[in-house]
């Protein structure tokens, strides 16, 4: 079906299949569906944090960074960060979130280029667990930056540095090591079997 | 979650506004959002969102379906002023200070622009998306933007399966009652129970892929649209109305001296 | 009726084909000889594993390039590689819900041609006519949503129609249907085959389901290559009984009927679980029946029937104490020692041992990681100590020959297995009462075969079941008793239903 013979450029990363694609979208659209719970969940465990140290509620802010560096880890292509980031935005936008749509897939966008970015360092060829977590860290970093231009641009200096490395390090646990962990759970499930990321992990039958 | 299968079959209508082009509604969301966005200061928010709602009233949603869904952003505005006081960077005449927390003047003001913003640009997109239906976006964005057809349409069947979680999540939670396992532990539970919808989403997800393949999806011939989407006079219309909303309120906004631009100071 | 000739049958070729997919050390397909004339209808038969799937996908082209896996020898659809015949070849699938692709029918059903790129008009008209081909006289702007399965599959026929194919390749397409479905489905499939004439290839393990439309069987072999090939009733006489041993539900060789030592006498003592005036419901509103009074007895087995969306679903699940009631009530007093009588009030763990419940689709019910932790999670949570939860789980493992996967995780087991470990999951903790949802459905003969003789096994061991099924094959084996739901009010109570 994907012509073999034909386009034999080599494409930095491979071609995206439409199982690339569908699998991505589900896995988007399954972030999106946590992104929106998460939306309205994350204010009792936020606050409190906020109140005790204003800046540092980003720590659980890395629960809508997992979809790209998901993403990227799943499928393996190169875009797919981006791309699932952004699905994920869009449909928690869809949903109801708070930030007007627009400016939502907007900060999906520049977060999933974030973790983008580090796949495209490595080249789209490491996927080990220490280039989730730098992935992680990178959309934390592209949400740090996004939020204090847009959201909180009339903060003080303390406020801004303690948003933006509790980003970080949101991003690097939660959406790295998170989403690195449940990729193997997943691969050992099967349910990956047409991609490298599941064929790695699961015990050869 | 009413709101869960709200955004598949939108009801649909006959006011024009149902028959505005998704991508010209995504448009016109995105010029309001950037105008915005640039500056944080209430005249602009104020004068947008008092040009905003009577257009609401022509957007045809009954008033209950308007205030539910509207319902995240209306309790999302207050509490950022909230945290604008209490944060925000501090000018003018000091009221209360307190650790971290500094009210003043400079803040006071901030958090009333924030909430005045994040009205202007929330409401108007719940308000324009809840309108949308997903294929026609689809469409919209394949033809009108030119966006590659694989990804739009390989995104929209993903989407399409956000119709089936809802019952599975309902039959995963009762599977737990069943096994013993329901009693206590629910964030545990929760966590166990959104892996295996991931589980089976992404096994449909496979098998919805062959099936698009197996209708010659994603060959590298160019594909044609039954249901044509085009721009026509009402999307233009609404894309002005957008666009001059937002000149309006920025050009009060810098008339007025109260301009506020992000990116400066 | 106009007969479409237009549309050329397509014939098919494979020459020393094999396929093997990525990350498998044995080959799904090798060394396949194989060639079908043009218009011809074949039924593809062979045990689990014999390549059947792998077969019908290669030739659909939907198997993949380098990526997915490699492939030996060729393919051939009219002396083209299957994986460049667009188009020529139309693949239904077995799962219904994953073949709607689109929310409206209309759109869903374009989608095929759209892929081809014809032009709208020719687009539209051709969904008219495969909507109608099929029987699916309904408006284009209806919600795919609000599909049965059965109009589900005959839709995804008519998408894969509207292509005008040569080839239809038919892979289990009736196996996770109810007997409406499964009727609808054939009859569609005989009309699109008198108008289109078009060749046929389909796999299934009900033969009794095709039997009638084709007229040659191959039968292909898990070493690879072809075990039988010839007219139906040849192959059928030959290789019918080691076909039926090997699942396949060959009609002259229906699987053994369990045996029974103990049947509940009618006077009996209390039930084990009853109901007076009970009306069920999944979400408040919506009431599916009302003034509904059963009773489940010691040894015996109660099924529940009807047609689609009557809530027999609904009614195995109230009656499991996992949805309460809509009104009336569920007496479990026999079973509850100490607790409140209804069901829907006790506590998750106190149902464990009392009544178990075993869902529709086994992947509902898995929580862990391996088979043997999966048994042992109901033995865990009523806290017992290590020790005896191996005594619980070693014998089932070996009771229901899953001992070799004891470490295999769940999702990856096959769909007999998967059945058969849900099953087991509800017995480790010994409930006196098992609710069974749909439990022979879709499974192969040899499956069904051996489930019914673990359920006769445990009627004589003294539990009562409830089984909400549509095969009646199952009812006249083993219920006891039968309960027809039927709009809204039970239509009948035959007692004393015998096999």
């Amino acid at each position: 079906m994907t012509a073999t013979s034909a386009s034999t450029r080599p494409r930095l990363g491979g071609r995206w299949r439409v199982v690339d694609i569908v699998i991505a979208s589900v896995v988007g659209v399954a972030a999106g569906l946590i992104f929106f719970a998460w939306d309205q969940l994350y204010k009792p465990i936020g606050t409190p944090i906020e109140a005790a140290l204003p800046g540092a509620q980003a720590l659980v802010y890395g629960v809508w960074l997992v979809a790209g560096v998901l993403g990227g880890l799943i499928v393996r292509k190169p875009g797919a960060a981006l791309y699932t980031e952004t699905i994920a935005a869009m449909v928690s936008a869809l949903l109801g979130a708070k930030w007007g749509g627009f400016l939502t897939i907007e900060a999906g966008l520049v977060q999933g280029l974030g973790a983008e970015i580090v796949f495209l360092i490595f080249l789209y060829a490491n996927w080990r667990a220490w280039v989730a977590v730098l992935a992680g860290a990178g959309a934390g970093a592209a949400m740090a930056i996004n939020d204090l231009v847009l959201w909180y641009a009339g903060s003080g200096t303390p406020f801004a540095v303690t948003y933006a490395v509790s980003s970080i390090i949101s991003g690097a646990v939660i959406a790295g090591v998170g989403s690195w962990y449940l990729v193997k759970g997943l691969a050992k499930t099967g349910v990956l079997s047409r991609f490298a990321s599941g064929r790695d992990a699961a015990e050869r039958v | 979650m009413s709101s869960l299968t709200g955004i598949l079959t939108p009801a649909g209508g006959t006011q024009v506004v149902y028959r505005v082009n998704p991508v010209a509604k995504l448009l016109a969301a995105m010029v309001l959002s950037v105008a915005l966005v640039l500056s944080i200061d209430w005249v602009s928010a104020g004068v947008a969102l008092l040009l905003e709602v009577p257009l609401f009233f022509f957007a045809g949603l009954a008033p209950r379906r308007f205030f539910w869904r509207t319902l995240p952003v209306l309790i999302a505005a207050p509490l950022s002023a909230i945290t604008i006081v209490l944060y925000g960077r501090p000018s003018g005449a000091s009221y209360a200070e307190f650790f971290f927390i500094h009210i003043t003047d400079g803040s006071i003001e901030l958090a009333i622009a924030t909430l005045l913003r994040v009205l202007a640009i929330g409401l108007p997109a719940v308000v324009l998306f809840v309108t949308v239906d997903p294929t026609d976006l689809a469409d919209g964005l394949a033809q009108v933007l030119r966006l590659p057809s694989r990804f739009v349409l390989g995104g929209l069947g993903g989407l399409r399966l956000v119709g089936l979680f809802l019952e599975d999540w309902r039959s995963l939670e009762l599977a737990r009652r069943a096994r013993g396992v329901a009693d206590r532990g629910r964030l545990r539970r929760f966590m166990g129970q959104a892996f295996a919808l991931l589980v089976l989403s992404i096994r449909r997800g496979s098998k919805l892929a062959t099936a698009m393949e197996a209708r010659g999806f994603g060959a590298p011939v160019r594909r044609s649209w039954a249901r044509p989407s085009r721009l026509a006079a009402r999307d233009a219309v609404l894309i002005l109305i957008a666009v001059l909303i937002s000149a309006v309120a920025v050009a009060a906004s810098v008339l007025s001296g109260y301009w506020n631009f992000i990116f400066s100071g | 009726m106009i007969a479409d000739r237009s549309v050329g049958a397509a014939s098919v070729s494979a020459e020393g084909w094999g396929w093997r997919y990525s990350g498998r050390s044995a080959w799904a397909v090798r060394g396949l000889e194989l060639r079908v004339r043009p218009g011809e209808r074949v039924l593809l038969l062979g045990s689990s594993g014999a390549g059947k799937s792998t077969l019908l996908h290669g030739l659909g082209g939907v198997l993949g390039g380098d990526d997915d896996g490699e492939q030996a020898g060729g393919l051939l659809i009219d002396g083209v590689p299957a994986a460049q015949a667009r188009g020529r070849a139309g693949l239904l699938l077995q799962d219904p819900d994953a073949q709607v692709i689109l929310a409206r029918v209309g759109d869903d059903a374009a989608f095929g041609p759209e892929n081809l790129g014809l032009p709208r008009d020719e687009i539209w008209r051709r969904v008219g006519e495969a909507l109608e081909a099929v029987g699916l006289g309904l408006p284009l702007q209806h919600p795919t949503s609000a599909l049965s399965g059965g109009q589900k599959q005959r839709l995804a026929l008519a998408g894969v129609l509207a292509m005008h194919p040569g080839l239809l390749l038919l892979d289990e397409p009736t196996a996770s249907l109810d007997p409406d479905g499964v009727a609808g489905v054939r009859a569609a499939v005989e009309r699109v085959l008198e108008r289109t004439g078009a060749t046929l290839i389909v796999v299934e393990h009900r033969v009794e389901v095709w039997r009638d439309l084709v007229e040659r069987v191959i039968v292909l072999d898990p070493g690879g290559g072809v075990l039988a090939d010839g007219p139906v009733d040849a192959v059928l006489r030959e290789q019918g009984a080691a076909l039926a041993e090997a699942g396949v539900w060959v009609p002259e060789h229906p699987p053994e009927r369990p045996v029974r030592i103990r049947r509940p006498s009618p006077t009996g003592s209390a039930p084990l679980l009853r109901t007076e005036g009970l009306a069920i419901a999944r979400t408040s509103d919506a009431v599916l029946a009302r003034d509904l009074a059963l009773a489940v007895c010691e040894g015996g087995m109660l099924a529940v029937t009807g047609p689609n969306g009557s809530g027999k679903t609904t009614l195995g699940l109230t009656l499991g104490g996992l949805l309460p009631p809509a009104s009336g009530l569920v007496d479990a007093s026999a079973l509850a020692g100490g607790l409140p009588p209804a069901p829907h009030e006790w506590r998750s763990r106190e149902l464990l041992t009392r009544i178990g419940t075993v869902f529709q689709d086994p992947e509902h019910q898995f929580i862990a990681a391996t088979v043997w932790d999966e048994l042992a999670v109901g033995a865990r949570a009523l806290g017992l100590g290590d020790g005896e939860v191996r005594q619980r789980v070693e014998p089932l493992l070996e009771r229901l020959r899953l001992a070799p996967l004891a470490k295999a995780n769940p999702f990856t087991l096959s769909g007999g297995e998967k059945r058969r470990l849900s099953v087991a999951t509800a017995l480790v903790t010994r409930p006196r009462v098992l609710v069974l949802d749909e439990p022979t459905f879709g499974q192969d003969s040899r499956t069904w075969r051996e489930l019914l003789a673990f359920l006769a096994e445990l009627l004589d061991e003294g539990s009562g079941i409830v089984a909400v099924t549509h095969d009646r094959h199952l009812v006249a084996a083993l219920a006891d008793e039968e309960f027809v739901l039927d709009g809204g009010r039970a239509a009948s109570h035959a007692s004393g239903v015998r096999g």
